[in-house]
Protein backbone atom coordinates (compact mmCIF):
# COMPACT_ATOMS: atom_id res chain seq x y z
CA UNK A 1 0.00 0.00 0.00
CA UNK A 2 1.26 3.50 -0.81
CA UNK A 3 0.84 4.61 1.92
CA UNK A 4 3.00 2.65 4.29
CA UNK A 5 5.70 2.74 1.35
CA UNK A 6 5.94 6.10 0.80
CA UNK A 7 6.03 9.74 2.53
CA UNK A 8 4.05 12.41 1.14
CA UNK A 9 7.30 14.37 0.87
CA UNK A 10 8.78 11.54 -0.90
CA UNK A 11 5.79 11.68 -3.69
CA UNK A 12 5.97 15.52 -3.46
CA UNK A 13 9.26 15.13 -4.21
CA UNK A 14 9.07 12.54 -7.24
CA UNK A 15 6.71 14.56 -8.85
CA UNK A 16 8.17 17.71 -8.44
CA UNK A 17 10.85 16.55 -11.32
CA UNK A 18 7.71 17.06 -14.02
CA UNK A 19 8.65 19.84 -16.37
CA UNK A 20 5.76 22.15 -17.79
CA UNK A 21 4.87 20.11 -21.53
CA UNK A 22 4.91 23.96 -22.97
CA UNK A 23 8.11 25.42 -21.36
CA UNK A 24 10.21 22.83 -20.72
CA UNK A 25 12.48 24.77 -18.39
CA UNK A 26 10.13 24.71 -15.42
CA UNK A 27 8.48 22.11 -13.59
CA UNK A 28 4.61 22.06 -12.57
CA UNK A 29 5.57 22.84 -9.00
CA UNK A 30 7.90 25.67 -9.77
CA UNK A 31 4.45 27.06 -11.51
CA UNK A 32 2.69 26.78 -8.74
CA UNK A 33 0.53 23.66 -10.32
CA UNK A 34 1.29 20.76 -7.99
CA UNK A 35 -0.69 21.93 -5.07
CA UNK A 36 -1.03 18.54 -2.94
CA UNK A 37 -0.40 15.10 -2.40
CA UNK A 38 -2.74 13.05 0.09
CA UNK A 39 -1.97 9.43 1.05
CA UNK A 40 -4.83 7.59 2.01
CA UNK A 41 -5.74 4.08 2.51
CA UNK A 42 -7.31 3.97 -1.08
CA UNK A 43 -4.14 5.31 -2.81
CA UNK A 44 -2.74 8.69 -3.84
CA UNK A 45 -4.62 11.48 -4.62
CA UNK A 46 -2.75 14.61 -6.21
CA UNK A 47 -4.07 18.13 -6.37
CA UNK A 48 -3.41 20.21 -9.29
CA UNK A 49 -4.92 23.16 -10.47
CA UNK A 50 -4.62 24.46 -13.74
CA UNK A 51 -3.16 27.35 -14.96
CA UNK A 52 -5.66 28.44 -17.55
CA UNK A 53 -9.49 26.63 -17.58
CA UNK A 54 -8.59 25.21 -21.25
CA UNK A 55 -4.94 24.86 -21.27
CA UNK A 56 -4.32 21.98 -23.08
CA UNK A 57 -1.14 20.83 -21.21
CA UNK A 58 -2.75 19.90 -18.55
CA UNK A 59 -4.05 16.20 -20.18
CA UNK A 60 -0.29 15.63 -20.66
CA UNK A 61 0.64 16.80 -17.10
CA UNK A 62 -2.08 14.82 -15.71
CA UNK A 63 -0.63 11.66 -18.03
CA UNK A 64 2.90 12.16 -16.88
CA UNK A 65 2.07 12.66 -13.61
CA UNK A 66 0.29 9.03 -13.63
CA UNK A 67 3.48 7.41 -15.22
CA UNK A 68 6.02 8.95 -13.04
CA UNK A 69 4.02 7.25 -10.20
CA UNK A 70 3.45 3.92 -12.16
CA UNK A 71 7.44 3.90 -12.61
CA UNK A 72 7.72 4.26 -8.75
CA UNK A 73 5.09 1.55 -8.14
CA UNK A 74 2.40 4.06 -6.92
CA UNK A 75 -0.71 2.69 -9.16
CA UNK A 76 -4.07 3.51 -7.33
CA UNK A 77 -2.96 7.28 -7.96
CA UNK A 78 -5.84 10.34 -9.23
CA UNK A 79 -5.25 13.26 -10.11
CA UNK A 80 -7.96 16.11 -8.91
CA UNK A 81 -8.36 19.58 -10.28
CA UNK A 82 -8.50 21.49 -7.70
CA UNK A 83 -9.60 25.73 -8.99
CA UNK A 84 -9.73 27.89 -5.91
CA UNK A 85 -7.80 29.47 -5.30
CA UNK A 86 -7.22 30.42 -9.22
CA UNK A 87 -3.78 30.10 -9.97
CA UNK A 88 -2.11 33.40 -10.26
CA UNK A 89 1.07 34.35 -11.99
CA UNK A 90 1.69 36.01 -8.29
CA UNK A 91 3.40 32.13 -7.16
CA UNK A 92 6.00 31.89 -9.69
CA UNK A 93 9.25 33.16 -7.88
CA UNK A 94 12.12 35.33 -9.00
CA UNK A 95 14.20 32.16 -9.70
CA UNK A 96 11.42 31.13 -12.13
CA UNK A 97 11.18 33.75 -13.20
CA UNK A 98 14.64 34.05 -14.50
CA UNK A 99 14.19 30.42 -16.06
CA UNK A 100 11.77 31.74 -18.43
CA UNK A 101 13.38 34.66 -19.36
CA UNK A 102 16.30 32.69 -20.09
CA UNK A 103 14.36 30.47 -21.97
CA UNK A 104 13.23 33.30 -24.24
CA UNK A 105 9.85 34.23 -22.53
CA UNK A 106 9.62 37.76 -20.76
CA UNK A 107 8.31 37.05 -17.29
CA UNK A 108 5.06 38.72 -15.80
CA UNK A 109 5.59 41.73 -14.43
CA UNK A 110 2.91 43.35 -12.11
CA UNK A 111 0.59 41.52 -9.82
CA UNK A 112 -1.97 39.97 -11.08
CA UNK A 113 -4.89 41.08 -9.23
CA UNK A 114 -4.31 44.78 -9.33
CA UNK A 115 -4.53 47.66 -11.75
CA UNK A 116 -5.94 45.05 -14.63
CA UNK A 117 -8.03 47.71 -16.55
CA UNK A 118 -5.35 50.49 -16.51
CA UNK A 119 -1.83 48.63 -15.97
CA UNK A 120 0.55 51.43 -15.58
CA UNK A 121 3.93 51.94 -16.17
CA UNK A 122 4.42 48.42 -16.98
CA UNK A 123 7.53 47.89 -18.75
CA UNK A 124 8.05 44.77 -20.26
CA UNK A 125 11.57 43.96 -20.64
CA UNK A 126 12.95 41.98 -23.97
CA UNK A 127 14.01 38.47 -23.48
CA UNK A 128 16.70 38.46 -25.86
CA UNK A 129 18.75 42.43 -25.52
CA UNK A 130 16.95 43.35 -22.06
CA UNK A 131 15.34 46.92 -23.87
CA UNK A 132 12.82 48.20 -22.73
CA UNK A 133 11.73 50.02 -25.36
CA UNK A 134 8.86 46.97 -26.60
CA UNK A 135 5.29 47.18 -28.05
CA UNK A 136 2.44 44.84 -27.17
CA UNK A 137 1.48 43.25 -30.63
CA UNK A 138 -1.15 40.94 -29.19
CA UNK A 139 -2.35 40.05 -25.71
CA UNK A 140 -3.06 36.59 -27.53
CA UNK A 141 -0.36 34.33 -28.29
CA UNK A 142 1.14 30.72 -28.87
CA UNK A 143 -0.53 29.57 -25.87
CA UNK A 144 -3.72 30.38 -23.97
CA UNK A 145 -0.33 32.23 -21.25
CA UNK A 146 1.31 34.03 -23.59
CA UNK A 147 0.81 37.57 -25.07
CA UNK A 148 3.00 38.86 -27.95
CA UNK A 149 5.53 41.27 -27.80
CA UNK A 150 7.81 42.67 -29.88
CA UNK A 151 11.39 44.22 -29.50
CA UNK A 152 12.03 47.96 -31.09
CA UNK A 153 15.82 47.80 -30.01
CA UNK A 154 16.92 44.57 -31.36
CA UNK A 155 13.62 43.67 -33.67
CA UNK A 156 12.92 40.42 -31.92
CA UNK A 157 9.50 39.31 -32.33
CA UNK A 158 8.83 37.51 -28.42
CA UNK A 159 6.39 36.17 -25.89
CA UNK A 160 5.45 37.63 -22.93
CA UNK A 161 4.27 35.19 -20.39
CA UNK A 162 0.93 37.31 -18.79
CA UNK A 163 -0.21 38.60 -15.37
CA UNK A 164 -3.37 36.06 -14.75
CA UNK B 1 -38.17 23.38 -7.98
CA UNK B 2 -35.69 21.84 -5.25
CA UNK B 3 -32.13 23.62 -4.73
CA UNK B 4 -30.47 20.58 -6.80
CA UNK B 5 -32.50 20.76 -9.61
CA UNK B 6 -32.48 24.78 -9.82
CA UNK B 7 -28.62 24.49 -9.25
CA UNK B 8 -28.55 22.12 -12.58
CA UNK B 9 -30.41 24.18 -14.54
CA UNK B 10 -28.17 27.45 -13.71
CA UNK B 11 -24.76 25.50 -14.51
CA UNK B 12 -26.48 24.53 -17.66
CA UNK B 13 -26.98 28.26 -18.80
CA UNK B 14 -23.94 29.11 -18.00
CA UNK B 15 -22.39 25.99 -19.39
CA UNK B 16 -24.49 26.86 -22.72
CA UNK B 17 -23.53 30.55 -22.82
CA UNK B 18 -19.79 29.57 -22.78
CA UNK B 19 -19.98 26.76 -25.25
CA UNK B 20 -21.83 27.97 -28.20
CA UNK B 21 -19.64 31.58 -27.73
CA UNK B 22 -16.73 29.05 -28.09
CA UNK B 23 -18.74 27.31 -31.33
CA UNK B 24 -19.10 31.03 -32.89
CA UNK B 25 -15.59 32.26 -31.96
CA UNK B 26 -14.26 28.87 -33.17
CA UNK B 27 -15.73 29.77 -36.87
CA UNK B 28 -12.55 32.55 -37.28
CA UNK B 29 -9.82 29.89 -37.02
CA UNK B 30 -7.90 30.16 -40.12
CA UNK B 31 -10.58 33.45 -41.35
CA UNK B 32 -9.70 36.37 -38.81
CA UNK B 33 -8.69 39.60 -40.92
CA UNK B 34 -5.17 39.42 -40.00
CA UNK B 35 -3.14 36.46 -38.35
CA UNK B 36 -3.16 38.19 -34.86
CA UNK B 37 -6.76 38.10 -34.63
CA UNK B 38 -7.33 34.54 -36.00
CA UNK B 39 -4.97 33.78 -32.98
CA UNK B 40 -6.88 35.82 -30.31
CA UNK B 41 -10.15 35.04 -31.25
CA UNK B 42 -9.20 31.42 -31.62
CA UNK B 43 -7.60 32.02 -27.94
CA UNK B 44 -10.87 33.50 -26.65
CA UNK B 45 -12.71 30.24 -28.04
CA UNK B 46 -10.06 27.71 -26.15
CA UNK B 47 -10.95 30.03 -23.00
CA UNK B 48 -15.13 29.50 -23.42
CA UNK B 49 -14.64 25.71 -23.98
CA UNK B 50 -12.31 25.03 -20.92
CA UNK B 51 -15.18 27.11 -19.06
CA UNK B 52 -17.83 25.11 -20.60
CA UNK B 53 -15.97 21.58 -19.97
CA UNK B 54 -15.69 22.82 -16.36
CA UNK B 55 -19.30 24.15 -15.91
CA UNK B 56 -21.17 20.98 -17.98
CA UNK B 57 -19.08 18.81 -16.26
CA UNK B 58 -19.77 20.34 -12.94
CA UNK B 59 -23.46 20.18 -13.49
CA UNK B 60 -23.47 16.19 -14.55
CA UNK B 61 -22.00 15.91 -11.00
CA UNK B 62 -24.72 17.87 -9.14
CA UNK B 63 -27.70 16.22 -11.70
CA UNK B 64 -25.96 12.77 -10.17
CA UNK B 65 -26.95 10.77 -13.75
CA UNK B 66 -23.68 9.99 -14.37
CA UNK B 67 -23.79 12.46 -17.30
CA UNK B 68 -20.34 13.50 -18.31
CA UNK B 69 -19.58 17.26 -19.82
CA UNK B 70 -19.37 15.52 -23.22
CA UNK B 71 -22.88 14.40 -22.85
CA UNK B 72 -24.08 17.39 -21.82
CA UNK B 73 -22.71 19.04 -24.47
CA UNK B 74 -23.32 16.99 -27.30
CA UNK B 75 -26.19 14.91 -26.42
CA UNK B 76 -29.01 17.05 -26.05
CA UNK B 77 -31.56 18.55 -28.04
CA UNK B 78 -32.18 22.41 -28.69
CA UNK B 79 -34.99 22.79 -26.52
CA UNK B 80 -32.58 21.89 -23.87
CA UNK B 81 -29.85 23.98 -24.30
CA UNK B 82 -30.30 27.85 -22.52
CA UNK B 83 -28.02 29.63 -23.68
CA UNK B 84 -29.05 33.53 -24.01
CA UNK B 85 -29.90 33.77 -28.00
CA UNK B 86 -27.17 36.85 -28.28
CA UNK B 87 -24.87 33.83 -27.96
CA UNK B 88 -26.04 31.85 -30.79
CA UNK B 89 -26.41 34.89 -33.47
CA UNK B 90 -24.02 34.46 -36.51
CA UNK B 91 -20.42 35.44 -36.28
CA UNK B 92 -21.17 38.01 -38.74
CA UNK B 93 -18.40 40.07 -39.97
CA UNK B 94 -15.38 41.13 -38.21
CA UNK B 95 -16.90 44.24 -36.74
CA UNK B 96 -20.49 41.99 -35.77
CA UNK B 97 -18.12 39.94 -33.74
CA UNK B 98 -16.39 42.80 -31.61
CA UNK B 99 -19.69 44.64 -30.96
CA UNK B 100 -21.08 40.86 -29.72
CA UNK B 101 -18.01 40.12 -28.19
CA UNK B 102 -18.14 43.88 -26.33
CA UNK B 103 -22.37 43.37 -25.64
CA UNK B 104 -21.39 39.63 -23.56
CA UNK B 105 -17.71 40.39 -22.42
CA UNK B 106 -19.13 43.63 -20.02
CA UNK B 107 -22.22 41.53 -18.77
CA UNK B 108 -19.15 38.59 -17.84
CA UNK B 109 -17.17 40.80 -16.48
CA UNK B 110 -19.81 41.73 -13.73
CA UNK B 111 -21.24 38.47 -13.47
CA UNK B 112 -18.35 36.51 -13.29
CA UNK B 113 -16.77 39.00 -10.40
CA UNK B 114 -20.01 38.45 -8.49
CA UNK B 115 -20.02 34.65 -8.85
CA UNK B 116 -16.47 35.00 -7.53
CA UNK B 117 -18.45 34.98 -4.02
CA UNK B 118 -21.19 32.54 -4.47
CA UNK B 119 -21.47 30.04 -1.43
CA UNK B 120 -20.83 26.86 -3.54
CA UNK B 121 -17.45 26.30 -3.38
CA UNK B 122 -16.98 24.51 -7.30
CA UNK B 123 -18.99 27.50 -9.15
CA UNK B 124 -16.83 30.03 -6.97
CA UNK B 125 -13.73 28.14 -8.38
CA UNK B 126 -14.76 28.16 -11.95
CA UNK B 127 -15.29 31.99 -11.85
CA UNK B 128 -12.15 32.90 -9.64
CA UNK B 129 -10.25 31.26 -12.87
CA UNK B 130 -13.19 32.82 -15.63
CA UNK B 131 -12.84 36.39 -14.62
CA UNK B 132 -9.40 36.94 -15.33
CA UNK B 133 -9.99 35.31 -18.45
CA UNK B 134 -12.87 37.85 -19.32
CA UNK B 135 -11.34 40.67 -18.32
CA UNK B 136 -8.61 40.17 -21.36
CA UNK B 137 -11.96 39.53 -23.51
CA UNK B 138 -12.98 42.57 -22.55
CA UNK B 139 -9.83 44.64 -23.05
CA UNK B 140 -9.76 43.22 -26.32
CA UNK B 141 -12.88 43.89 -27.21
CA UNK B 142 -12.89 47.09 -26.14
CA UNK B 143 -9.91 48.29 -27.73
CA UNK B 144 -11.21 46.76 -31.23
CA UNK B 145 -14.54 48.86 -30.97
CA UNK B 146 -12.19 52.11 -30.77
CA UNK B 147 -10.13 51.21 -33.36
CA UNK B 148 -13.12 49.85 -35.61
CA UNK B 149 -15.30 53.37 -34.48
CA UNK B 150 -12.36 55.71 -34.99
CA UNK B 151 -11.18 54.04 -37.84
CA UNK B 152 -12.46 54.30 -41.27
CA UNK B 153 -16.15 55.58 -42.31
CA UNK B 154 -16.52 51.90 -43.45
CA UNK B 155 -15.89 50.45 -40.15
CA UNK B 156 -17.82 53.06 -38.03
CA UNK B 157 -21.03 51.92 -40.27
CA UNK B 158 -20.14 48.20 -40.07
CA UNK B 159 -19.75 48.76 -36.41
CA UNK B 160 -23.11 50.84 -35.54
CA UNK B 161 -24.86 48.63 -37.94
CA UNK B 162 -23.89 45.58 -35.57
CA UNK B 163 -24.50 47.13 -32.47
CA UNK B 164 -28.08 48.43 -33.64
CA UNK B 165 -28.59 44.79 -35.05
CA UNK B 166 -27.43 43.48 -31.30
CA UNK B 167 -29.20 45.22 -29.44
CA UNK B 168 -32.61 43.92 -28.81
CA UNK B 169 -30.60 40.11 -27.66
CA UNK B 170 -28.96 42.26 -24.95
CA UNK B 171 -31.76 42.68 -22.32
CA UNK B 172 -31.87 38.53 -22.09
CA UNK B 173 -29.03 38.32 -20.30
CA UNK B 174 -30.52 40.38 -17.02
CA UNK B 175 -33.76 38.56 -16.80
CA UNK B 176 -34.18 36.46 -13.62
CA UNK B 177 -35.90 32.93 -14.22
CA UNK B 178 -37.61 30.79 -11.37
CA UNK B 179 -33.94 29.10 -10.62
CA UNK B 180 -32.13 32.11 -10.70
CA UNK B 181 -34.77 33.47 -8.00
CA UNK B 182 -33.47 30.69 -5.95
CA UNK B 183 -30.32 30.38 -6.60
CA UNK B 184 -29.84 34.23 -5.68
CA UNK B 185 -31.94 33.10 -2.62
CA UNK B 186 -29.39 30.08 -1.71
CA UNK B 187 -26.23 33.05 -2.41
CA UNK B 188 -24.89 30.57 -4.87
CA UNK B 189 -26.11 32.79 -8.12
CA UNK B 190 -26.18 36.44 -8.60
CA UNK B 191 -28.83 38.62 -9.10
CA UNK B 192 -28.74 39.54 -13.35
CA UNK B 193 -31.37 42.78 -12.95
CA UNK B 194 -29.06 44.42 -10.67
CA UNK B 195 -25.93 44.40 -13.21
CA UNK B 196 -27.92 46.11 -15.88
CA UNK B 197 -27.28 49.69 -15.00
CA UNK B 198 -23.50 48.74 -14.55
CA UNK B 199 -23.45 47.43 -17.49
CA UNK B 200 -25.31 50.00 -19.69
CA UNK B 201 -22.81 52.12 -18.05
CA UNK B 202 -19.59 50.63 -19.38
CA UNK B 203 -20.66 49.93 -22.65
CA UNK B 204 -22.16 53.34 -23.05
CA UNK B 205 -18.65 54.56 -22.36
CA UNK B 206 -16.73 52.73 -24.50
CA UNK B 207 -19.32 53.03 -27.83
CA UNK B 208 -19.26 56.69 -27.04
CA UNK B 209 -15.58 56.58 -26.91
CA UNK B 210 -15.63 55.00 -30.23
CA UNK B 211 -17.94 57.49 -32.36
CA UNK B 212 -20.84 54.73 -32.00
CA UNK B 213 -24.38 55.82 -31.07
CA UNK B 214 -26.64 54.11 -28.52
CA UNK B 215 -29.51 52.75 -30.02
CA UNK B 216 -32.82 53.54 -28.95
CA UNK B 217 -34.98 51.04 -29.63
CA UNK B 218 -36.35 49.54 -26.65
CA UNK B 219 -37.88 45.89 -27.49
CA UNK B 220 -36.24 43.18 -26.24
CA UNK B 221 -36.16 39.07 -27.81
CA UNK B 222 -35.39 36.49 -25.44
CA UNK B 223 -36.25 32.86 -24.89
CA UNK B 224 -32.88 31.28 -25.19
CA UNK B 225 -33.24 30.65 -20.96
CA UNK B 226 -36.50 28.83 -21.85
CA UNK B 227 -35.08 26.73 -24.62
CA UNK B 228 -36.33 28.51 -27.25
CA UNK B 229 -34.07 29.69 -29.56
CA UNK B 230 -33.35 31.10 -32.88
CA UNK B 231 -33.08 29.52 -36.92
CA UNK B 232 -29.39 29.52 -35.73
CA UNK B 233 -29.31 26.86 -33.07
CA UNK B 234 -30.30 24.38 -35.34
CA UNK B 235 -27.85 24.99 -37.82
CA UNK B 236 -24.97 25.20 -35.17
CA UNK B 237 -25.93 22.11 -33.40
CA UNK B 238 -25.90 20.18 -36.79
CA UNK B 239 -22.60 20.90 -37.23
CA UNK B 240 -21.84 20.56 -33.06
CA UNK B 241 -23.29 17.42 -32.86
CA UNK B 242 -22.76 15.91 -36.02
CA UNK B 243 -19.61 13.30 -34.98
CA UNK B 244 -21.40 12.58 -31.58
CA UNK B 245 -24.41 11.52 -33.36
CA UNK B 246 -22.70 9.62 -35.83
CA UNK B 247 -20.27 7.47 -33.98
CA UNK B 248 -21.78 8.17 -30.20
CA UNK B 249 -18.51 7.31 -28.05
CA UNK B 250 -15.96 8.18 -30.61
CA UNK B 251 -12.61 9.45 -28.72
CA UNK B 252 -9.68 11.05 -29.96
Amino acid sequence: MVKESYLREEILALLSEIKDPEIPVVTIEEMGMLRDVILSDKGCEILLTPTYTACPAMGIIEQDILSTLKEAGIDNAKVTMVFAPAWTTDWMSETTKEKLIRFGIAAPVHSSCSNWLSPKNVEVKCPKCESTDTKLISQFGSTACKALYSCNHCHEPFDYFKCH
Amino acid sequence: MTKQEALYQYLLQLGDNALIQSHRLSEWCSKGPILEEDLALTNIALDYIGRAQNLLHYAGEVEGKGQSADQLAYRRPEHQYYNNLIAEMPKGDFAFTIAKQLLISTYELLLYTELCHSKDETLAGIAGKAIKEVRYHWTHSRDWCYRLGKGTVLSNELLQQAVNDLWMYTGEQFEMGAEEELMLKEVIGCDNKALQNKWLEMVETVLSDSNIKIPTATYNQSGGRKGIHTENMGHILSEMQYLQRAYPEAIW
